[in-house]
């Protein structure tokens, strides 16, 4: 067609060049935009979020980062990350649990405070909280695995006897002493982190870390079979022959018979 | 050329109105910067806690809430269905700026207005060149692009560089490398585009801008007739553009300045010898007819 050979006007040839332009520009200041927001995605693991707050990818959405929940906690836990601080995102509110835990708060007033639901006003009562999970990370050097009754990270714990019990097992070090180790039942742990605060140790053997690194998680699909035969009442298949287990002492026979308790040494002055 | 250019801006307002007269709105702006930073720095200063929070989200006296309505777009925009409180305190910053002028934001309320003024302060001293000028509509599309970023990532993007947040947390909760943020934005004013952040980038100010497109409160050329001419106005007001307009209008032309890029800043007004600017509502059309102090003005030319 002889229209094709005209020249566009230059009004339309401009508008086009400089709308591609900008469009170019703004494509290019996106994407690094966008590398910059997926980049602050990454939550540090000893930064925990306040009570009730969402899932992080959730949170950087609804956090305006007004700093309201900082200013309503009254123990000075929370804080703003500041800009090039190696912690999360910038302005976003965390706390770390070694440095000043959280003191679970009846009234929650840091998610009262939050004006937009980034901390879920639907969080009624603290002990629902899930800020992170403890996690007894150094059995090594905790003292109460070493057989002392060390005990500071239960006593403290809010929960304690439920999110922290001491589970005694025999010590086999020792041979006569038992351990009790601090256990933690995530059923039950808000991840406050006093425990970790409390740790005696000069680095805390029990740490609060995000649920995500804290727990695994079950298969859909698995069922224990204890707890169907229970529901069940009865075995879930039927017929199976149940026959006798062998154990390992001899039924009625002495300790020195085979399969009995030997002592390997005799102490010395024993007498026998 | 550069003799004209390098002309000192204001001196005849200052001989004609003083010094304080021909900087009154300036330093009002200032009281007010000061004034705004000031409350929220009265809690974390001297433990008086009438404000709490940030630019980005505040409560006044326990009861008053506001948010940065762009902050709270962005969040929607990202995914997120805020609370009926921040709706609350967006729709009041809002309705003050839709009625005020949205970009009374930028020039009475924002901390980095000082920053880029001062940056435009040795610019001038220093006689270098405006360098890129983006087009003004360049901070629509950088707001626009802001709001796709966030929708894309489901972060509120903005919140992640904007230094007006940025410093004003700083200021209030701890500053960390926030000083970066405020010389990236004074160097980059005065070495690579003159009024660069605040006129052609900053989405801030872009959509401030959209909220007063219809604001009552204006400057108006209602004198019009006694300017000579002297362009003192078009070398302080940071969106010059918004001038000519209203000021060279035909009769029956509108003198009020219309353009939601004017930030109501007032500078127009100080530097002006003959008062051809006013603060006015939007429907004022009022033309002064006879040049009443055409008289006057002339004389610093002829002397």
């Amino acid at each position: 067609m002889s229209a094709t050979s005209q020249p566009k006007s230059p009004g339309r040839r401009r508008f086009l060049t400089e709308t591609a332009r900008v469009a170019g520009g703004c494509a290019v200041t996106g994407t690094l935009l966008a590398y910059v927001a997926r980049d602050a995605r990454a939550l540090p693991v000893e930064a925990l979020r306040p009570p009730g707050a969402m899932q992080e990818s959730d949170f950087l959405s609804a956090c305006i980062r007004c700093g309201l929940c900082v200013r309503d906690c009254p123990y000075d836990t929370l804080k703003l990350a500041e800009l090039g601080e190696d912690g999360p995102a910038t302005g976003t509110p965390y706390f770390t649990a070694r440095d000043v835990p959280c003191e679970m708060c009846d009234d929650i007033p840091c998610v009262a405070a939050c004006p937009t639901g980034a901390l879920d006003p639907g969080l009624k009562s603290i002990d629902d909280a899930r800020m992170g999970t403890a996690v007894l990370v150094d059995q090594e050097n905790c003292l109460n695995f070493l057989g002392l009754r060390c005990d500071v990270c239960y006593r403290v714990c809010p929960a304690i006897d439920e999110a922290i019990t001491l589970e005694i097992s025999h010590n086999a070090r020792s041979g006569k002493h038992a351990i009790f180790a601090p256990t933690v039942h995530a059923g039950h742990c808000t991840g406050c982190g006093l425990c970790e605060k409390s740790c005696v140790l000069p680095d805390a053997a029990i740490k609060v870390l995000p649920i995500r690194l804290a727990r695994g998680s079950s298969a859909d699909h698995y069922r224990k079979g204890w707890e169907e035969k229970e529901r069940k009442g009865a075995p879930l298949v039927e017929g199976i022959i149940d026959l006798p287990d062998r154990m390992p002492a001899p039924v009625g026979g002495a300790p020195e018979a085979a399969g009995g308790y030997e002592p390997a040494f005799k102490l010395p002055g024993g007498g026998q | 050329m550069s003799a004209n250019t390098s002309l000192p801006v204001g001196l005849e307002a200052i001989r004609i109105k003083g010094r304080f007269g021909a900087h009154r709105y300036l330093v009002l702006r200032r009281l007010s910067q000061a004034f705004f930073l000031g409350l929220f720095l009265l809690g974390p200063w001297f433990g008086i806690w009438w404000v709490v929070g940030t630019l980005a989200g505040s409560r006044t006296f326990d009861v008053l809430p506001l948010t940065d309505p762009l902050v709270l777009l962005q969040s929607i925009a990202s995914g997120h269905l805020p609370e009926l409180t921040a709706f609350v305190g967006a729709f009041i910053v809002l309705a003050v700026y839709a009625l005020i002028g949205g970009r009374v934001y930028c020039s009475w309320v924002c901390p980095i207005n000082p920053v880029t003024d001062a940056a435009h302060w040795l610019h001038d001293r220093l006689g270098l060149q405006k360098g890129w000028q983006p087009k003004r509509s360049a901070r629509l599309w950088v707001l626009g692009t802001v709001l796709v970023v966030s929708a894309l990532t489901g972060t509120i993007a903005w919140e992640l560089l904007n230094p007006v947040t940025i410093v004003h947390r700083g200021l209030v909760f701890g500053m960390g490398f926030a000083w970066v943020v405020v010389a990236a934005v004074f160097l980059f004013d005065l070495l690579v585009s003159r009024r660069g952040w605040c006129s052609h980038i900053c989405p801030v100010g872009a959509f401030y801008g959209l909220v007063g497109t219809k604001s009552v409160l204006r400057v108006s050329a209602a004198n019009r007739v006694a300017c000579n001419d002297c362009m003192d106005c078009y070398a302080v007001c940071p969106e010059n553009h918004v001038i000519s307009p209203a000021l060279k209008g035909k009769s029956g032309h509108t003198p009020v300045i219309l353009s939601p890029d004017c930030t109501n800043c007032g500078r127009c007004i100080d530097v002006c010898a003959v008062d051809v600017f006013a603060f006015t509502h939007r429907f004022d059309q009022r033309v002064s007819e006879a040049a009443t102090q055409a008289v006057d003005a002339p004389s610093e030319y002829a002397a």
